[in-house]
């Protein structure tokens, strides 16, 4: 039990940043984004609709993304998400955070090897 | 498969979400999809169809998912969010103006004739609104183009009853007055004294004059003025007989007469016949000190008594001719200014008692109080003349603004309704409430800014009719208007207010739409529904109430103009010319003057043509006047001021004033026979308490400590106005002319003649030339210098009349527009009416009827409003009341009509609707 809170306040955390990634170089819709954070991740971290909605449109409000309706022939249209360049200073600033959080930790929690 | 929307509806559902119905729609709509797509992987992976069903469902059912999700549904930010461009409402205020500004060019074109109604209406309206204001501007707001206005102050006397003679517009100080202020106040740090007089600049035949300023030495210096070229006078100039010294020139008059040469320094100029040598130019920004006036000349004070040799004003302490204006010391106000002079005060007025004055005017002298006024803007006496005027005219062109504020306005929701669609499809495509209000608001502003780009060119013109408009003919008025950051200020304003009161209803209106109803509801939106028409038909209301309001006031001016223009007067006003001869040259000694005098009449009376001439002191109606105090002892009158003219022979037929008993003036009345003098009725009802005045005697008294002067009354003449048209009748004594000392350098014929005035005029002059070529001639026709005296009122009408016709006609343009409109909403409740039975008359009479509610809502608030507020006017008026039941009843009666007829079209198109078209197109 103890350790699911603990993987959940990471995922919590990280999923702006995990987001963010994802749409640096191209623009995808939502299935897709969530789709390849549970691939990438082979499994560890998964979002069903109720949490990655809600995050995913609070990126957008805050307007760190911007979605638009696309619609491609034959099929139905679908929501796609850029990051805006707010959005990629954002990014910038959280990958270092997290870099520096990550060593932190690791200093720390990966055992004594010096 | 599952319905993935319905389920992600139901869920939805379940929280109390104040959900845009576009936005739920849209998260329906990716959510849906969403689980689609996670629903077809479960399933393609093994999963079971019904276990993913449930998992799914449960998804969807996770505590917390629809509170993540409300502020996307609610369309709001949270707070303390980065602020992105073109993302967050908050940056997007003014981001997209642009784009805004574009469309809204767009608009306007494929809108032409909308928006030629809508710019053409605002340029009126706001042009009308800026002209008067410039006028209001340049009378009461612009400071004097000199260094530092804000420290200048006027001196004015306060007096009750004032014996002497007022001989410039601005008549404050006698010469005495002046100079003991001058030595004991302590509120300035200068102090100067003038005055204003036309000096002649030719040197006989028909006078041409060049406007005067008397100045004291320190008048440059007061004013802190440099000259443009030679020098300005100074303290030097000023000395106590100085004689015939130095002028200077206005850049206006050195360009206009000496066509800006500098070498006319040194020369010089003929004023009155005198040689004066002119020492420079005053700069081109200063015209004067008195709005509305300008000045040629300025002459130092000390010269006065030169020009004015008989009677030099600077000798007389009963002669109030100058004016003081000073820079306050700092630390000093006006108040305390007052106080100080009001201190020294009853010492200045006893130094200055006038010898001749009895008891009773001595102790009203004594009593004289001094006030100190900022003079920042300068002194004017046109200041109190046309100001209130302006304020009203300002009022009257407001309201019609108002009037054609509510014609766009309801333009503006008839093209809301239109537009209800495209609002809707914008919000259905993401737009949020603010960016279309936003839209709709830069179309209105767009509007008004073009309209007041107008308005303001518009302006320019206006301003300078205005300033014609009021002008007299030989003395025009000088207000050079110009668009300073008041002017601009004041049309910005009125253009963003304008913008708002018209555009911000239908904005809302077009904005507050429900897409879906819209999309849904082929056309028929909000707009059309109770809450729309509410709006409209209250606007309409209340521009019925505004037109009758300006109606009323409309017909009020007209009608006091009207009844000025054709009031009796009791006498003649048609065909008099008044011809003025001044004959101060040396050539004609003052002891030949009276028989020069007699000689010139008779000349006058001999040109053929001529039918009658007679000489008189006061012209009536021009605002001159002379009274003296009599005496009647056996009736216990002491002291009673009276109305004086001094007339020759046959002045009462000359001007048609019936001769009621006794006698004419006649040529045996001269300066060794008894005086006699000839009397009004209202002098013989109000003095002589009806009595038969033929025989009577009255006394007044005589300077210097002489006896009482006795007069014998000769004749009875009916009543006639004395200084102003727009008095009463009061009591006045004639006296015959030539009974006087006749001494005085100048004559003034009235004369009647069946030839034309131009033709009378030359030969005239012919007569004068041949007399003696010297002679100063000047000549207007008192009918026109009646009217010329009328020009407020006549402003008043005019204006007002246009603008109260405007506004009707704006109002009528309305209830055209609303009748119309509805017609076309109620299209099909007619058609089944008709369907179902009513004939035309009924379905003409509903309409009516609609019409006419409104319009006799407008009618009885119009009427409260005119009662209420009619006083503000009233001390404009003439002959005719606020209330005045006649002006009322055309005003509501032509209303009446004119929405009758204008509500009438559109009634007779709906009876013409066929039920059968109508239905069918259900």
């Amino acid at each position: 039990m103890r350790e699911k809170v603990f993987a959940r306040e990471l995922k919590k955390g990280s999923a702006e940043l995990l987001i963010l990634s994802l749409l640096e170089h191209r623009e995808r819709h939502g299935y897709e984004i969530s789709k390849l954070i549970e691939q990438r991740s082979k499994g560890v971290l998964q979002f069903n609709v109720s949490s990655f909605y809600p995050l995913l449109y609070r990126l957008e409000e805050r307007g760190f993304i911007a979605g638009r309706w696309v619609e491609k022939s034959g099929q139905r249209r679908r929501r796609y998400y850029r990051v805006t360049a707010l959005g990629r200073a954002v990014l910038k600033e959280q990958r270092s955070a997290w870099a520096d959080f990550v060593g932190a930790v690791n200093r720390i929690a990966g055992g004594e090897h010096a | 498969m599952p319905d993935w929307k319905r389920e992600v509806r139901e869920a939805l559902g379940s929280a109390k979400v104040k959900a845009e119905a576009a936005r739920e729609e849209a998260v329906v709509e990716e959510l849906a999809q969403d689980l689609a797509d996670r629903y077809r992987d479960l399933v393609l992976e093994g999963a079971e169809e019904e276990a993913a069903l449930r998992r799914l469902r449960g998804d969807l059912r996770v505590p917390g998912f629809l509170m993540g999700l409300r502020p996307r549904l609610e369309g709001r930010c949270e707070r303390g969010d980065t602020v992105a461009a073109g993302v967050n409402e908050r940056e997007r205020l003014l981001t997209g103006v642009q784009h805004d500004l574009r469309l809204g060019v767009r608009l306007l074109r494929f809108n032409l004739g909308f928006a030629l109604v809508a710019i053409l209406s605002l340029t009126l309206g706001i042009g009308a609104n800026t002209a008067i204001f410039e006028l209001l501007d340049a009378v009461l707001l612009r400071t004097l183009p000199v260094a530092a206005p804000e420290q200048l102050a006027e001196v004015k006397l306060i007096h009750a009853e004032r014996i002497g003679n007022s001989v410039a517009r601005q008549s404050i100080l006698s010469s005495a007055q002046w100079q003991e202020i001058e030595k004991q106040q302590q509120a300035f740090s200068e102090i100067a004294a003038w005055s204003t007089e036309n000096f002649n600049l030719g040197s006989g035949g028909e006078a041409r004059y060049a406007k005067g300023l008397w100045v004291s030495g320190d008048f440059f210096n007061v004013l802190r003025l440099k000259p443009q070229v030679g020098r300005l006078l100074t303290k030097s100039d000023d000395a106590k007989g100085c004689g015939v010294r130095g002028v200077v020139l206005s850049n206006a008059f050195w360009q206009r007469e000496l066509g800006g040469r500098s070498d006319v320094i040194g020369s010089t100029l003929l004023l009155n016949r005198l040689p004066f040598q002119i020492l420079g130019i005053t700069p081109a920004s200063f015209s004067g000190l008195e709005a509305g006036f300008t000045f040629d000349v300025a002459l130092p004070v000390c010269s006065e008594p030169t020009l004015h040799r008989e009677e030099p004003y600077s000798n007389d302490g009963e002669t109030w001719w100058l004016a003081a204006i000073g820079r306050l010391k700092p630390e000093w106000t006006v108040e305390r200014a007052t106080m100080q002079l009001n201190v020294v005060a009853p010492g200045i007025f006893a130094a200055t008692l006038p010898s001749s004055y009895d008891a009773a005017a001595r102790e009203h002298y004594l009593k004289f109080s001094f006030r100190v006024l900022q003079a920042a803007t300068g002194v004017s006496d046109s200041k109190a003349t046309f100001v209130t005027p302006l304020f009203v005219l300002l009022g009257i062109s407001g309201l019609v603004l108002l009037v054609a504020c509510g014609n766009l306005t309801n333009l503006m929701l008839a093209r809301a309704s239109a537009r209800e669609r495209e609002m809707a499809l914008r919000v259905t495509l993401g737009a949020s409430r603010g960016r279309l209000l936003r839209q709709t608001l830069v179309e209105s502003l767009l509007l008004a800014m073009i309209g007041a780009v107008g308005g303001t060119a518009l302006a320019q013109v206006l301003g300078t009719g205005l300033v014609s408009f009021i002008s007299h003919g030989d003395d025009p008025l000088f207000l050079p208007l110009s668009l300073d950051w008041r002017v601009l200020f004041f049309t910005m304003g009125l253009a963003i207010l304008t913008c708002l009161l018209f555009g911000i209803a239908p904005a809302l209106q077009a904005t507050r739409c429900d897409p879906g109803t819209v999309l849904k509801g082929g056309g028929r939106g909000f707009t059309s529904e109770r809450q729309g028409l509410t709006l409209r038909r209250g606007l309409i209301v209340s521009q019925v109430t505004l037109s009758l309001v300006l109606l009323v006031g409309a017909l009020l001016f007209v009608r006091t103009f009207r009844n000025l223009v054709s009031v009796n007067a009791g006498l003649q006003q048609d065909g008099v010319l008044v011809a003025g001869f001044n004959f101060s040259m040396p050539s004609i000694p003052v002891a030949s003057r009276p028989q020069f005098k007699r000689d010139l009449l008779a000349d006058v009376r001999a040109i053929p043509g001529v039918e009658v001439a007679a000489q008189a002191e006061i012209i009536p109606l021009s605002d001159s006047g002379w009274n003296r105090f009599i005496g009647i002892p056996e009736l216990g009158i002491s002291r009673k001021l009276v109305d004086f003219n001094a007339v020759s022979d046959r002045y009462f037929q000359t001007l048609d004033i019936p001769l009621l008993e006794g006698r004419d003036f006649e040529q045996s009345d001269t300066a060794d026979s008894p005086a006699v003098a000839i009397v009004n009725e209202k002098f013989m009802r109000e003095v002589l308490g009806g009595a038969n005045p033929i025989g009577r005697t009255f006394r007044t008294r005589q300077p210097g400590g002489f006896p009482d002067k006795l007069w014998e009354i000769v004749g009875l003449v009916g009543d006639t106005k004395y200084r102003d048209i727009r008095g009463e009748f009061e009591p006045i004594i004639y006296v015959s002319e030539s009974q006087g000392a006749g001494s005085d350098s100048q004559s003034t014929l009235l004369i009647r003649s069946g030839e034309n005035v131009s033709a009378l005029i030359a030969s005239i002059k012919d007569t004068a030339q041949r007399i003696n070529p010297e002679m100063v001639l000047n000549f207007s026709v008192l009918r026109t210098s009646v009217l010329r005296g009328l020009s407020r009122e006549r402003l008043m009408a005019t204006l007002s009349g246009f603008y109260g016709a405007l506004a009707a006609v704006l109002a009528m343009v309305g209830i055209y527009g609303i009748g119309s409109y509805m017609v076309i909403q109620r299209r099909s409740e007619i058609g089944i009416r008709m369907a179902i039975g009513a004939d035309k008359m009924s379905i003409v009479r509903m309409l009516l009827g609609d019409a006419m509610r409104l319009l006799g809502a407008g009618l009885v608030i119009g009427v409260v409003l005119v009662l209420g507020a009619g006083r503000l006017v009233q001390a404009m008026l003439y002959g005719v009341k606020v209330n005045d039941a006649v002006s009322l009843s055309l005003a509501v009666g032509a209303l009446a009509v004119a929405a009758m007829c204008a509500s009438l079209i559109p009634a007779a198109r709906a009876a013409g609707v066929q039920p059968v078209e109508v239905l069918r197109g259900e």
